[in-house]
């Protein structure tokens, strides 16, 4: 089932490319592919038993054992919301880009494939082709960004692929001395081997090149940089600012919502089970290495005059709790029972971090395409006033938006960031004391933006504008609903997620 | 007086006294009744006369008899008549190739000529005598001369055949010292009494010096560097058949001596390993010299005929590898090789015979041939390329053959360094063939050009070579056959 | 029946030079390469595992020991399969050449006959036969059809292309002349003077023997592989080939050299690998001596091709540092490594093909140029974006990416690499990322070059049907392959593991 999921994207993407000649057909095309994707990915939150530890929906066969290559997928509660999230977004990136003239069929066709990246990439267990996965989905982003993207296109999209290629050969050099030491590459294998204490005694015996000691370290920093590249973790983030400028808003969308939760599902995944004492070895780096991409980024964004850069960094300043998040519920691997709650608490807020801000930072994208659409590609911070009075529903949608990234209890960011901060404020009271500084900025520059943008004296130039058509809105209510629903009713997602935490907690891996 | 059977002298010498009855048969035919007629019907009939005759012979020695002369005057053995076919095949073609040149109005001479130079070959191979060598040698040589000189009305051809009798008269007289040392050495001019008499692990000073002589005397004749200055000139000045003829049997003929000569009548002298005196050493850097000299030389050449005097000095290193080797599957290789460069060379000599009517002579007029005589062209390439060494052809099995035997001899790999040189050597060799061919088949001539017309009996003789030559290639047992390994 | 890939391609030669029309002389060559193709499919179909099927095994000069022997095991079959792939393609994309069209197939399936000869051939004399067969035909391809470098013009153009082709001519020939001097070598002292591989695997050569000839053979046959630094005719000849030749050039006649050193040198003179128990600069074997120079090769070729300005150049440097790969994996000594070398020769022909492919038919022959610098401002992406496809997708495949053909080899040379010398692991590595580095480049300076508005697009011809039909079969070659290894994996392994190579003593499959 979830080859086929994962086929299908591909298929898509395939027909759109023969048959989508007129710009109708081809978005027709993916819609259809993307809907049915949206739908299959559903049933598997349906069907996934929350309470059944370790992985459903596994398929295994065997592909090239004398290089310990196997096909190996499955879905466990992270999965599934992965799943959900890329599919529900491929959705909302589609629908936004329904109406851009300059989109055509390969822009879909590419879409698509990336989505097919999406999936497979959060439901491979083997790292060869998790590996084929994630390089799988840079190439379409890339060619997203390069050929549809704004005026400094070609820079940002060199600078987005040669920074996430060294990371990506950083990942990959750390797995090919796994397996060289332990013959496998399957996470759930090598993640065992880790609780057990084994993969250290393999990596001493069999790489002689280094020190036993700092063999665990290296692969560690290495795997991380690979993530942290991805996610991004600051500084290696200097790349992301340009590239979710430059690209198209439609894409955006997806680079935000989806592309960026990679790097923290390459965390959950893979680096805290297969990594867990090194991660408790380096807990005070990692830990501000968290806080200052929860801070620093903060800054920043209440700086910028491109409203795209500054939603930008806020990503990162949102990805930043979950980072945090992380690194808090690996401190307490396997120790002190009585903290439990407060890990659980970390990492379910994490999870639900990742959803919700893949919803309301895609939704915020979307707000701001719909915006160069009226503009004429027009999207600075002083550019605008008075919106509020010229187009009073897309300024009420939007400000709701804004308010769920800002962290308004009875929208969808707060239950993640209030768990987060649950979670670590007793594990990490230091670092979380910094990281509201984080919350903090967070509220000014988004009110700023609102005060400029929505309020203030009506700027005469927009005076034309028109608000969102009646398609818009439909087309956005789900996304709306969405945020209040799950503002008000988090248990949808932490119901399912529940026997995945539980099990991390519980056994320290997976 | 050492008694001996006319009779049996006439039964071993059949074939020879056919060849030369038709020799002289052709020329009263040339100078009486045919002296008005056409120099093409001349040619004709002469040509006639002569293959008719040569195919005689070749009849005669599939039955001759074997046997031997008293004091090695004959020794008449399968092998030799598997070479005397083999240098009357290499007459034949000849004529026929002669057919269609336009050099001379002394059509009977010429003809003639020819075909008492093949006696004269054939007595060559078949006796192990040293004076019967020297005659039958000298005989061969002055035909050669003439046949050299032949074009009255080119001066480069007089040039060339003075050049070659000078030479020639030069080594005759250093082979011919060589030869009276030998006697005096051993007290008898045959060669398996020569060798006998010299036993013994002591190697005399005159002999070596008789050695070096007859070094030098057989080197001038094959070619071989540094004795092969008459070579360029002579290839290059004298008519395109003549030197075909030059460049084929008297290879063969002179190369079947030498080998005789050494192995039969120096072998004892001859020294197992390198280092003692012995004409090893000698003909090892005569070979090893030719090699160099002759490859490298020909690389500047820009005239086509140049090129393949030069090149038949370096293959005449490589033939006398297979000497140097002396075991019998290196002299087996030296045959098959000879015979095979034979055909090429001869082949190659009769393309050039076949454009010498347009002027072509050097290596630029050849351009854009490909489009000009397209059957001439791929004859010439598988020429060359035999001469290259590439398989399948004939050149490519003879050059295995003689390296693979030079280190297959005891003890073996000793030659290693003749053969890595070699092959060094022979892998330059193909630069030059390609440019030549190049030339033919990339270089686009003059637009107008008009298409060559060539005669019929020197294109199905061409195509017979060129057949030949891939036949030996893709199937030397045919050949090896005949020289068989003694 | 496998002989009759040889014949038939004789055959088909001479059909084809003399063929009325070049229409028909088109026809009659794909034809004749489709069923040599045809038969080596049909023989994969009904093939044991670990089998030797012996074709033809008759006397041909008795007098001298050899024989006509024909045979094909699991190594034999792959390249046999490699060639018919190649010849196909290279006769697809050379469909438009109309410049004394007849000699032109002819010249290319003799060359081919040449190749599949070698392949098929069991007798040492045979094999060096049809060895020497396939020298004449590349000089005269490229010497009457090549192509000129971009600044020459006429009579210039004419000379640099002789130039090349003689190139290439004289280093192949000088290779082989090295070869048959060992070959005549290893004919005086064989038993019987028999040279067919099982008798030669049984012989038991003296070391001292061995040692002196085996660097001779294998260096005469890694000259044709492209090893460093003998590697300096390729670039030259494959740039300046017509696409075909370059095609076949890159993709199987350097496989012929590299099938030399491991069916001549490697399996007939394993002696030759042994330490010699004495150092030299550090080399203490053959062995470390080829693998160093392999792996020099490797980071050598993928750096000048970063820097090179001519694109046919960068993709001629890029087979250089391939073909590293393949020498690198012989050296390995392991089951692995040798499997991963075997593969990388397959692979890295179909992707050679395809690079030379778009390089040469695809760009040149319709913009007559093939500097980076002129051809980035014509926006080719949107002019033949075919041909960009097919050269992100060859690029995916030329780097290694998974999913295609080169990882799976790749992967296994570094692995077995990495078990019996390490130290030249990362330095391959290296190479693979100076790979992506140049892949990368070429991609974006041909195809996605920047152009002022206001230069036009150039108006080229569309791409045609054989071409893609072309593309198509290599593609879905790699992909093949790629995705299921095991299908070449099974014939090569089984055949690593048959007495033949019992000289090697090779390491199991780990």
């Amino acid at each position: 089932m979830i080859t086929l999921l994962t086929l299908l994207p591909i298929l898509g993407g395939l027909l759109v490319l023969v048959f989508g000649s007129t710009r109708e057909m081809a978005r027709l095309i993916a819609a259809l592919f993307g809907f049915t994707g949206l739908i299959l990915s559903l049933l598997f939150w349906y069907a996934l038993d929350p309470n059944l530890p370790g992985m459903q929906f596994t398929q295994y066969h065997v592909w090239a054992p004398s290089l310990g290559i196997e096909y190996h997928v499955g879905a466990d509660g992270l999965g599934v919301l992965m799943l959900v999230l890329s599919a529900l977004l491929v959705v909302f990136s589609l629908m936004a880009s329904w109406a851009n003239e300059k989109l055509g069929r390969t822009y879909f066709a590419l879409v698509l494939f990336l989505e097919a990246g999406l999936f497979g990439t959060f439901t491979a267990l083997n790292f060869v082709h998790w590996f084929l996965y994630w390089e799988l989905s840079l190439i379409p982003a890339f060619f997203l960004v390069r050929i549809w993207g704004g005026p400094k296109r070609a820079r940002a999209a060199n600078q987005f692929f040669l920074y996430t290629m060294v990371g990506s050969v950083a990942l990959l050099l750390a797995f090919l001395a796994l397996f060289l030491a332990t013959g496998t590459f399957d996470f759930l294998e090598l993640a065992r081997q880790a609780h057990s204490g084994r993969l250290a005694l393999e990596l001493a015996n069999n790489l002689p090149w280094f020190r036993g000691e700092a063999v665990g370290p290296l692969l560690f920093w290495a795997a991380f940089l690979g993530f942290a590249v991805k996610t991004p973790v600051v500084p290696f983030h200097t790349w992301l600012p340009a590239t979710y400028a430059e690209a198209p808003s439609e894409t955006t969308m997806l680079l935000t919502g989806a592309m960026s939760k990679m790097g923290v599902y390459g965390f959950l995944r893979i680096l805290l089970p297969i990594f867990p004492q090194e991660m408790q070895h380096f807990m005070k780096p990692l830990l501000w290495l968290a806080v200052a991409t929860i801070v620093l980024p903060a800054f920043a964004a209440w700086v910028q005059k491109d409203l795209k850069r500054t939603f930008a960094y806020s990503s990162i300043n949102h990805l930043g709790y979950c980072v945090l998040g992380v690194c808090v519920a690996a401190q307490l691997t396997g120790t002190a029972p009585h903290l439990a709650a407060e890990r659980a608490a970390a990492l379910t807020g994490v999870l639900l971090q990742i959803f919700s801000h893949g919803l309301t930072a895609a939704t915020l994208f979307w707000f701001i395409a719909l915006l160069e659409r009226r503009t004429g590609g027009l999207r600075g911070v002083e550019d605008f006033g008075g919106l509020r009075r010229l187009v009073p529903v897309f300024c009420g949608l939007m400000g709701i938006a804004i308010f769920a990234s800002l962290g308004l209890p009875g929208l969808n960011g707060f239950p993640g960031e209030f768990l987060i901060f649950k979670g670590s404020f007793p594990l990490a009271a230091v670092a979380s004391s910094v990281s509201v500084l984080g919350l903090l900025l967070t509220a000014i520059f988004l009110l700023t933006v609102i005060q400029k943008v929505f309020s203030g004296p009506v700027n005469p130039r927009w005076e034309a504008m028109p608000d969102l058509t009646t398609t818009e809105r439909v087309a956005l209510f789900p996304a709306i609903a969405l945020m209040f629903v799950l503002g008000f009713y988090p248990q949808l997602i932490t119901g399912m997620v529940h026997g995945t935490v539980m099990q991390w907690i519980a056994g320290g891996g997976l | 007086m050492i008694p001996f059977s006319y009779a049996a002298l006439l039964s071993l010498t059949l074939p020879e006294i056919t060849v030369a009855v038709a020799g002289f048969l052709l020329l009263t035919l040339d100078l009486t009744v045919l002296r008005k007629s056409a120099v093409q019907v001349r040619f004709g009939a002469g040509a006639l006369i002569a293959c008719a005759g040569c195919l005689g012979a070749i009849l005669l020695l599939h039955h001759a008899p074997l046997g031997t002369l008293p004091e090695s005057m004959l020794v008449v053995t399968p092998l030799t008549h598997t070479v005397q076919i083999a240098l009357l095949a290499l007459a034949i073609l000849t004529v026929l190739f002669s057919t269609a040149s336009r050099i001379t109005g002394h059509v009977g001479e010429y003809l003639a000529l020819i075909l008492f130079a093949t006696v004269a070959m054939m007595f060559l191979v078949a006796t192990q005598n040293l004076l019967l060598i020297f005659v039958a040698l000298e005989f061969l040589s002055l035909s050669l001369y003439v046949l050299t000189g032949f074009d009255k009305r080119s001066r480069p051809s007089a040039e060339a055949a003075l050049k070659y009798f000078l030479f020639g008269g030069m080594s005759a007289g250093f082979l011919l010292f060589g030869m009276s040392l030998l006697y005096g050495l051993s007290g008898s001019i045959e060669l398996p009494r020569i060798a006998a008499a010299f036993g013994g692990p002591t190697l005399d000073p005159l002999l070596l010096i008789a050695i070096v002589m007859v070094a030098i005397g057989f080197g001038f004749k094959v070619a071989a560097a540094p004795f092969h200055l008459w070579a360029p000139d002579a290839y290059q000045g004298a008519p395109t058949v003549s030197a075909g003829f030059i460049a084929s049997s008297s290879k063969v003929a002179s190369f079947f001596i030498f080998a005789q000569v050494v192995t039969v009548g120096m072998t004892v002298a001859g020294a197992q390993r390198v280092g003692t005196p012995g004409w090893v050493p000698v003909l090892a850097i005569l070979a090893a010299v030719s090699m160099v000299v002759g490859n490298l030389a020909a690389i500047a050449q820009t005239s086509v005929r140049r090129l393949l005097a030069y090149s038949a000095i370096g293959h005449a290193g490589y033939m006398l590898v297979g000497i140097v080797a002396h075991t019998s599957w290196s002299l087996t290789a030296l045959i098959y090789y000879v015979i095979t460069y034979a055909l090429a060379a001869l082949g190659a000599f009769g393309v050039l015979g076949a454009l010498e009517a347009e002027g072509i002579d050097k290596l630029s007029d050849l351009a854009g041939l490909y489009r000009r005589a397209p059957g001439l062209s791929f004859c010439l390439l598988i020429f060359l390329l035999s001469l290259a060494g590439i398989p399948p052809l004939a050149g490519f099995f003879g050059k295995f053959y003689i390296f693979a035997s030079a280190l297959a001899a005891e003890p073996q790999l000793r030659l290693v360094w003749l053969v890595l040189l070699a092959v060094a050597m022979s892998a330059v060799s193909l630069y030059y063939y390609l440019r030549v061919l190049k030339q033919v088949y990339v270089a686009d001539g003059p637009k107008d050009a008009p298409a060559i017309r060539v005669g019929l009996v020197p294109r199905v003789t061409l195509w017979v070579v060129a057949g030949l030559v891939v036949l030996l290639g893709c199937a030397p047992g045919l050949l090896l056959r005949w020289i068989g390994v003694q | 029946m496998l002989a009759w890939t040889i014949y038939l391609s004789f055959l088909g030669a001479l059909a084809c030079r003399l063929s009325p029309t070049k229409a028909m002389a088109r026809v009659l060559a794909l034809v004749t390469a489709l069923a040599g193709f045809a038969l080596s499919l049909i023989t994969l179909a009904r093939w044991t595992p670990g089998e030797l099927l012996t074709v033809t095994q008759v006397a041909w000069i008795p007098q001298l020991g050899l024989s006509y022997h024909l045979a094909a095991d699991g190594i034999s079959l792959t390249l046999l399969l490699l060639t018919g792939i190649a010849a196909m393609a290279g006769i697809l994309f050379s469909w438009n050449i109309e410049h004394r069209t007849q000699e032109f197939f002819a010249f290319y399936l003799v060359l081919i006959a040449g190749v599949y000869g070698v392949f098929l051939s069991f007798d040492l004399f045979l094999l060096f036969v049809f060895y020497e067969i396939a020298i004449i035909p590349k000089y005269f391809l490229i010497a009457i059809w090549g192509s000129k470098p971009h600044d020459a013009h006429g009579e210039n153009a004419g000379a640099l292309r002789e130039y090349a082709a003689m190139k290439l001519a004289l280093y192949s020939f000088a290779g082989s002349a090295l070869v048959l001097a060992g070959m005549a070598a290893v004919w005086a002292l064989a038993p019987n003077h028999n040279l067919s591989f099982e008798a030669l695997t049984q012989a038991s050569f003296p070391a001292h023997f061995q040692m002196w000839v085996f660097p001779l053979v294998f260096l005469g046959f890694a000259v044709l592989a492209g090893m460093w630094p003998f590697h300096t005719w390729a670039p030259t000849g494959h740039a300046a080939a017509p696409t075909a030749a370059s095609m076949l050039l890159a993709g199987v006649v350097m496989k012929l050299g590299a099938y030399g050193c491991l069916r001549v040198a490697m399996m007939l003179l394993p002696g030759g690998l042994a330490p010699w128990g004495f150092h030299v600069l550090g080399f203490g074997s053959w062995r470390g001596v080829f693998a160093v120079l392999a792996v020099i090769g490797i980071v050598y070729g993928a750096s000048v091709a970063l820097v090179q300005r001519d694109f046919k150049y960068v993709i001629g440097y890029s087979s250089v540092s391939h073909m590293g790969f393949v020498l690198l994996g012989l050296m390995t000594l392991s089951l692995i490594g040798l499997d991963g070398a075997v593969l990388q020769m397959f692979s890295h022909g179909v992707i050679a093909g395809l690079l030379f492919a778009v390089a040469g038919r695809m760009v040149y022959d319709r913009t007559h140029t093939r500097d980076l610098g002129e051809l980035s401002p014509m926006r080719l992406v949107e002019v033949i974006p075919f041909a960009a496809l097919v050269f992100v997708l060859a690029g995916m495949a030329s780097i290694g990416l998974p999913g295609f053909s080169g990882f799976i080899a790749e992967f296994q040379v570094l692995v077995g690499a990495w078990r019996s010398l390490p130290e030249l692991v990362p330095v391959a590595g290296v190479g693979i990322l100076v790979g992506i580095a140049f892949t990368w480049r070429a991609l974006t300076k041909v195809f996605y070059g920047d152009a002022p508005d206001d230069v036009p697009k150039p108006a080229l011809p569309p791409i045609t049907l054989p071409e893609k039909l072309g593309s198509l079969l290599l593609l879905a070659m790699t992909l093949i392959v790629g995705l299921y290894p095991r299908i070449l994996m099974d014939l090569i392994q089984p055949a690593l593991q048959s007495p033949l190579f019992n000289g090697l003593r090779l390491g199991g499959p780990r």
